[in-house]
């Protein structure tokens, strides 16, 4: 991957991410933090596969990245967390496979379709189980941030 | 009618309306119950019985007047109301506005609340459909016509979800709609790959507020909510793929 190719991802995962949240009318002061969310879960996503993790371990960790990072956002601005967590999810959706998937079932080959299917499944799981970690990590924070009041 | 019931009816009707608007809008189940007791024990009520489910709430708090139940009929995405009404809990916890003027605050959000204008929402569609073909694909040629096929896309989705009321028929027939274009762009040699355009289109109709939600709600042991959100959220997407699959048989 050339740099040119990097320097386009993050400015594309950043304008997507804000066109998403624009699309769901989230509050203008809230677009920009989100946006920056977005890039930083497929920043993580892309570290993951460029060190050889596999996309199922980095969906996971862009997830809990993106989970952490919005309870963060939603503690500084005081506003909902979803605001910021929903767009920035947008990028990680398995939407390549998920065509993939519809188009071969659609032209009658089974067994291709079977093996996007199964991507799709793990990605889901894995970004699922990712919000699961960052909640039990942003609990966690909270019962520090407790004890020591 | 004594002074003592009127403010406790104030408190059920202020605190089921912020419960309403919370669901309608897309959020989550946590949350709701959270602000509704939040009121409740603002306003000065000792206890506090809440039933928060995706379709209706019931609530009852001390006193005199009994429980209450509000429906909830339709649903759309508008985060901003969610905010909103955040925001006035938290004035009014701190005392900055009385119970009467949030009950009249909400009760004239549903006037109030703007949207961004039409051709913003437009250019956004564009600007989810373009960029994410370009991260996920890496094909810079197929920019632009993606950009165009997935605003056409969205109005389709846009108008047939306002005057048609037939859930996920508007997915259903805008996926049709973008897999004609993208095929159509393809044999007048505007796009290089039917496959890249059709995937980067399809972007702004991912159902991302029922997925998330429907996560949440499950984690937080709303074990009736999530999934029903879930359902929700895998009919959407099946009514895309659904759309797609049929425009790529025929072609």
């Amino acid at each position: 991957m050339t740099i040119t190719e990097f320097i386009i991802d993050v400015v594309g995962n950043y304008v997507a991410t804000i066109a998403f949240g624009i699309l769901l009318n989230i509050p203008r002061r809230a677009l920009n933090l989100s946006g920056w969310i977005g890039v930083l879960g497929y920043l993580l996503y892309q570290f993951i596969i460029v060190l050889g993790g596999g996309y199922v371990v980095g969906n996971l960790l862009g997830a809990v990245a993106i989970g952490v990072a919005s309870l963060q956002a939603a503690r500084w601005k005081k506003m909902p967390m979803i605001l910021f967590n929903i767009p920035a999810l947008v990028p990680l959706v398995p939407g390549g496979q998920a065509y993939e998937m519809i188009k071969n079932f659609a032209l009658g080959q089974n067994d291709t379709a079977l093996t996007f299917l199964l991507q799709v499944v793990m990605i889901s799981g894995a970004i699922a189980f990712g919000f699961l970690l960052s909640e039990l990590v942003n609990r966690l924070r909270q019962r520090a941030w407790r004890k020591r009041e | 009618m004594s002074a003592s019931t009127e403010h406790d009816q104030l408190i059920l009707h202020t605190a089921l309306t912020a419960g309403r608007i919370m669901i309608e809008n897309g959020s989550e189940i946590e949350r709701v119950e959270d602000t509704m007791t939040r009121i409740a024990t603002n306003a000065g009520a000792q206890t506090s019985q809440l039933f928060v489910m995706i379709t209706g709430i019931l609530m009852a708090i001390n006193g005199e007047v009994g429980a209450q139940i509000q429906p909830v009929k339709r649903r759309t995405f508008d985060l901003e109301k969610i905010a909103v009404v955040n925001e006035l809990s938290r004035e009014f916890a701190v005392q900055q506005i009385t119970l009467q003027q949030f009950a009249d605050r909400l009760d004239h959000l549903d006037s109030v609340s703007k949207y961004f204008p039409f051709w913003l929402q437009l250019l956004a569609a564009a600007l989810v459909s373009g960029p994410l073909e370009v991260v996920f694909r890496h094909n810079l040629h197929d920019f632009w016509i993606t950009c165009f096929v997935g605003m056409v896309g969205w109005v389709v989705y846009y108008l047939i979800s306002k005057y048609v009321e037939i859930r996920f028929l508007a997915e259903f027939a805008s996926a049709a709609v973008i897999g004609l274009l993208a095929v159509w762009s393809h044999h007048l040699g505007l796009g290089n790959s039917v496959d890249d355009v059709i995937i980067g289109s399809v972007m702004p109709l991912v159902p991302g507020v029922p997925i998330t939600n429907s996560v949440r709600d499950i984690l937080a042991g709303n074990l009736v909510s999530g999934p029903a959100r879930g359902v929700e959220a895998l009919v959407s997407a099946a009514a895309i793929g659904f759309g797609i699959a049929m425009v790529l048989q025929f072609v």
